[in-house]
């Protein structure tokens, strides 16, 4: 790889000759390989412009921004509850998961508590996301090696998680739930009994992931050793959640940070894998699936009872301050800088999103691996594009 | 309850200790540091952040880089006057005021660091002159900088001395302005306005006193 011949390609070229609309002879026999933006693997439009010595990859460009719909600027001309609407669609897998960290800092701001209960089912209704959002992952991560199998099971088996999120906010992907103060409702009557099954069904899922995907000889071969990210390096590019943990670091939010929901009242192990490659980002993540499950057990054993929503005031006025709220969601850390200057709507939103700072590795992760292991790296990161877009 | 009261008094001596580290580490480069809500913010001089990068990573032990964004004190110019029921925005101060530690002008740039094995964050805050739209690239100490510049200097037209390539990153390339600035105007609501409160129909044996049951 070192003793390559490189010439100095821009980028904005490298996009050009990918789009074909400009020829140039490469002398050293390098080609230019345009991924994207409509790739199976990339869940969403992300186009990768990759440069090419045979099957080595050397240097790869993700261009991003085919799906910038401005949502930064969309909360400067809306009120703090028509945002929530906005931010659903951000990661549209675990839209209830995004919902929480904006709430949580309108409510720090407006000095505003959610009942324990609404915190017991915000906590509940994050995790199911969380699993749904994994499982989703198990079946794919199979399909981008060439295993089809394991994505119907995932697909299968979120469906249940999907209407059981339905029926308790309406919305199977947009839930739009969660209110300054609280929650828009209750959970519907039987819906714990009917909640328990589903966490079997998953649990049982789990086992089958475990039993066809991880311990199956091929699926190894594909991913043990391939795209290993460096602790080190991982941080200082900003990834984080479970692709960082696979790395060996021990941080999560959901017990590292700033107390949030009612992670402080369950027992949950944070799991890590030591090696950091695309397997160890797997094992992770169905490790997190099953320790999501424990969770919400926990929860629904200790649900408090009482109302779901707090007194606040008719319209909602936040008081001028700043505030920087984040998360452990699905994907990674997802965070709210959010700027008040004591009207009904922020003046400043800083959207922090996980997939963006996953991504933004690639360059460095991709640099010299074979490129049908681009598909399963890309994979093993699993990002959303809207994440990345916002 | 008791619990939780030891608990935030460990989190705000936490806290005071970490200020006090900052403040040693970065010297005289601080203007001003306040703890809020659970986050240190500082706001740092020109040279203090170019500075920072290394100071947060090398003695402070910040390994984490959260994100790098820039913010425009400049209320937003309206056309409506207050008090015209004009619904399509929430109505902002007029004057402009600037946030926690404050600001000298228009133009700042803010990032997030934090430490993945102490558990504590750091908001750092700099000026950026209106004259001369620059401060310095993090982008070789935090090589994740790279794309959160990038952003930021396509949003707001802040440059990044020291970044490798600025260049585009969410817009097409021939796309002019800033959008982020606040005298961007949203293009949605000038081609088509925002047509307001248009379908509330009073409710069946509703007589319109609504405004009354405010909790």
């Amino acid at each position: 790889m070192a003793d390559t011949p490189i010439i100095d390609i821009d980028p904005q070229t490298m996009s050009l000759l990918a789009d074909s609309q400009m020829n140039l002879e490469l002398d050293n026999g390098d080609m230019i390989l345009n991924m994207g933006p409509q790739h199976p693997a990339t869940h969403g439009t992300l186009r990768l412009v990759v440069r090419l010595d045979g099957e080595r990859v050397l240097s790869a460009d993700p261009i991003i921004g085919y799906m910038h719909r401005g949502y930064e600027k969309l909360t400067e001309y809306r009120t703090y509850p028509q945002i929530t609407t906005l931010i659903n669609r951000i990661d549209w897998l675990s839209s209830f998961a995004n919902e929480v960290p904006f709430i949580h800092g309108a409510e720090k701001l407006m000095d505003v508590q959610a009942p324990d209960r609404a915190e017991y089912i915000r906590t509940i209704l994050t995790e199911l996301s969380r699993i749904s959002t994994f499982l989703l992952f198990l079946g794919e991560m199979g399909l981008q090696v060439g295993a089809i199998t394991p994505a119907f099971y995932g697909f299968r088996d979120r469906e249940y998680v999907l209407n059981l999120i339905e029926s308790a906010t309406g919305g199977r992907f947009h839930p739009n739930f969660n209110r300054i103060g609280g929650l828009k409702d209750d959970l519907p009557w039987g819906w714990t009994g009917e909640c328990k099954r589903v966490l079997d069904i998953c649990a049982k899922s789990c086992d089958d992931f475990d039993r066809l995907v991880v311990g199956n000889e091929i699926f190894q071969q594909r991913t043990r050793g391939v795209g290993i990210i460096t602790p080190e390096v991982g941080l200082s590019y900003g990834v984080s959640g479970s692709n960082i943990r696979a790395s060996g670091v021990d941080w999560d939010l959901r017990r590292d940070g700033a107390p949030y929901l009612s992670y402080k009242d369950v027992d949950f192990k944070v799991w890590t894998h030591p090696d950091g490659d695309s397997f160890a980002r797997y094992w992770v993540r169905l490790q997190e699936t099953r320790e999501s499950i424990n969770i919400v057990r926990q929860l629904l054993d200790k649900m408090p009872s009482g109302p779901v929503m707090a007194k606040v005031p008719r319209i909602i006025k936040v008081p001028e301050g700043e505030v920087w709220v984040e998360t452990e969601n699905p994907l990674g850390q997802m965070g709210y800088y959010v700027v008040s200057k004591g009207s009904t709507g922020p003046f400043r939103t800083k959207i922090r999103t996980a997939s963006f700072s996953n991504v933004s590795i690639c360059p460095w992760l991709l640099q010299g691996i074979y490129v049908p292991d681009v598909v399963t790296v890309l994979a093993s990161l699993y990002f959303i594009l809207g994440d990345i877009d916002r | 309850m008791a619990d939780e009261i030891v608990e935030t008094e460990k989190v705000s001596e936490l806290m005071s200790t970490f200020k006090k580290e900052v403040e040693k580490a970065f010297g005289k480069d601080i203007i001003e540091s306040e703890i809020n809500y659970g986050d240190l913010i500082i706001r740092v001089t020109k040279d203090g952040y170019r500075k920072a990068a290394l100071i947060c990573k090398d003695v402070l032990n910040l390994d984490y880089l959260s994100f790098i964004a820039g913010i425009d004190w400049m209320p937003m110019p309206t056309e409506s006057e207050e008090g015209s029921g004009d619904t399509s925005q929430p109505a902002q101060p007029n004057e402009m005021t600037f946030g926690i530690a404050g600001s000298a002008g228009r133009f700042q740039v803010f990032a997030h660091v934090q430490s993945t094995s102490r558990h504590v964050g750091l908001t750092i805050k700099v000026d950026v002159d209106e004259n001369e739209l620059a401060v310095a690239s993090w982008v070789d100490v935090y090589p994740g900088a790279d794309w959160h510049e990038r952003e930021c200097w396509e949003m707001y037209g802040i440059d990044f001395v020291g970044h490798p390539e600025i260049r585009k990153l969410y817009l097409p390339g021939e796309f002019e302005g800033y959008p982020l600035r606040k005298d961007f105007p949203l293009l949605a609501r000038v081609v088509k306005p925002w047509p307001g409160l248009v379908d509330v129909e009073p409710m069946p044996g509703d007589d319109g006193s609504e405004d009354e049951e405010s909790e």
